[in-house]
């Protein structure tokens, strides 16, 4: 019996090793879908990068002054860390970014509401909205200078600006998309507006939503940057200014570092209250 | 010698015509379905039976309509897929837009009864096509519908679960009577399930048999047999030719 087991398992291995690289076998066995990333292999790229970086300031190709070492950029946050350098610019930052974020969010979500799930308010919103996506945010820096100064309230509110088009878009569609056998069930369910509302139109928009919110995040960091540039004494982005007028690169990249870490992780806490949030969906890397 | 009045009609139609885009489905169709009946409406693709259903469901609005109806004030309808809301557990699709006090305890013994007791809090999707559709069928139940309006309920699914879904269906309309109205393909469900068959031709009703083999039925009472070659004949098919 064993015997028998044993010599099927040869004879099977034997045909195998002799047909051309089982070039057969291998095409059914392909897939149409990547499989899942085990986790932290997300990671390989941007490791490969800083590696190569590193080799490359090491070797003397790269310059400091053209660009630090990820090292020196290292050295140098952790001392702007331990001197209490860097944290009031980190905050500010921070401050400025989320206020934005959250007003945008908040606004956004309230429009694509009206809009999306009545007449008058598409009417009126839609249209606006849409031309605000056409206009650049940087081409509205002069108009929020002479409304607002140049203080916080002109950055808080282009950021906002910013952050809102993507959140009223991406959830406007969502809403509008509404799979129109789920408002058949609704019907014949007798669910009154209100409950359709809550238990079918929102539950609906929420994937839509959150590629809305992770945009979103990604912007307001984006927009930050720019508007740092302009007249300001606190900042992520006035550091990186001043550091340019001074040559110094290192610090320019912990303000790059300080950039990708935010928007890498502010994108993981989406992607997780995202998961938690669709734990009903089981499909492709959901 | 006591005289008892036939029970009143649930479901009138009279004249009605429904079209899309000029062309008609539905041409003038008049029929009276007495309460408690369970009649199957067969006939070919295109023929107007999910026309028909739709519109007793009041769900054509787009159609160009005419002619009136009179239904039951509680309907309920059972589709071709589940449709369960995914981001609800089972049970909270079960009592999503009901009005009655002891809903969930009610969905509850319902889930029992369809076999999905242990269920009740999963998601929808790790449900198999089946659990879905009798998920959907205690939905439907749960409503203490005078009416049950089902477009091929089971054609989705595979034949073994079909004859099980077949058999829970008429067990539960069985002891509720709700008037039913099943839309079908399937000449063996109709024959299994309804007390009466029509086969709609061209939007119009083209015949009306009233079954009247005893139940449980089996597909070789003479009886089953005759009907079924003359259904099938009537809907183009001649049987025996396989």
């Amino acid at each position: 019996m064993t015997d028998l087991a044993v010599r099927t398992l040869d004879s099977r291995a034997a045909a195998q090793a002799a047909r051309p690289a089982s070039a057969r076998a291998r095409k059914s066995a392909r897939r149409l879908t990547p499989a899942r990333l085990p986790p932290g292999l997300r990671l390989l790229g941007p490791v490969l990068l800083l590696v190569g970086w590193e080799g490359a300031s090491r070797l003397g190709f790269l310059s400091p002054y053209t660009l630090a070492a990820p090292s020196t950029a290292l050295a140098t946050g952790y001392e702007m860390i331990a001197d209490g350098s860097l944290l009031p610019h980190l905050l500010a930052s921070a401050g400025r970014a989320y206020s934005g974020l959250v007003l945008g969010v908040v606004v956004g979500v309230l429009l694509a509401l009206a809009s999306g799930l009545t007449r008058s308010g598409e009417a009126l919103i839609d249209g606006l909205v849409q031309i605000k996506r056409a206009v650049p945010t940087l081409a509205l820096i002069p108009l929020a200078i002479i409304w607002l100064g140049i203080g916080e309230a002109m950055k808080v509110f282009l950021i906002f600006t910013a952050v809102l088009v993507p959140i009223y878009v991406n959830t406007h569609a969502a809403l509008r998309g509404i799979d129109i056998r789920h408002v058949e069930l609704a019907r014949t369910l007798g669910l009154t507006r209100g409950e359709f509302i809550a238990k079918v139109a929102l539950p609906g928009a929420l994937p839509g939503f959150f590629v809305a919110l992770r945009l979103a995040v990604a912007l307001c960091w984006t927009a930050l940057v720019v508007l740092e540039l302009v007249n300001t004494q606190t900042g992520i982005g006035y550091l990186m200014n001043r550091a340019r007028d001074w040559g110094q690169t290192d610090i320019i990249v912990v303000g790059i570092l300080i950039y990708a870490a935010l928007g890498l992780a502010s994108d993981a806490v989406v992607r997780a209250v995202e998961r938690r949030v669709l734990s009903y969906r089981r499909g492709l890397g959901a | 010698m006591t005289f008892q009045a036939p029970p009143p009609p649930a479901v009138v139609l009279t004249d009605l015509s429904r079209g899309f885009a000029g062309k008609t489905v539905l041409d003038h169709v008049s029929l009276q379905i007495p309460s408690g009946q369970f009649v199957a409406l067969l006939g070919e693709s295109g023929s107007g039976k999910t026309t028909l259903l739709r519109a007793l469901a009041d769900l054509d609005d787009e159609a160009e309509a005419s002619g009136t109806f009179e239904t039951p004030e509680s309907v309920s309808v059972l589709f071709q897929d589940a449709r369960l809301l995914p981001w609800l557990s089972v049970l909270d699709n079960l009592v999503l837009g009901l009005r009655r006090p002891d809903g969930r305890a009610a969905a509850r013994a319902l889930l029992e009864a369809v076999g999905l007791g242990d269920k009740a809090d999963v998601w929808p999707d790790t449900l198999s096509g089946g659990q879905k559709q009798r998920a959907a069928l205690a939905r439907s139940l749960l409503r203490e519908p005078a009416l049950l309006l089902a477009d091929e309920p089971f054609g989705a699914l595979d034949a073994l679960t079909r004859l099980r879904m077949q058999a829970l269906l008429h067990d539960l309309v069985r002891r509720r009577r709700p008037t039913v109205v099943l839309v079908t393909h399937d000449v063996d469900e109709a024959l299994l399930l309804a007390d009466r068959i029509l086969v709609l031709k061209d939007g119009q009703i083209a015949e009306d048999h009233v079954v009247r083999i005893a139940h449980p039925r089996a597909a070789h009472h003479p009886d089953f047999i005759a009907l079924r070659s003359r259904l099938l004949a009537s809907l183009g098919v001649v049987a025996g030719t396989v």
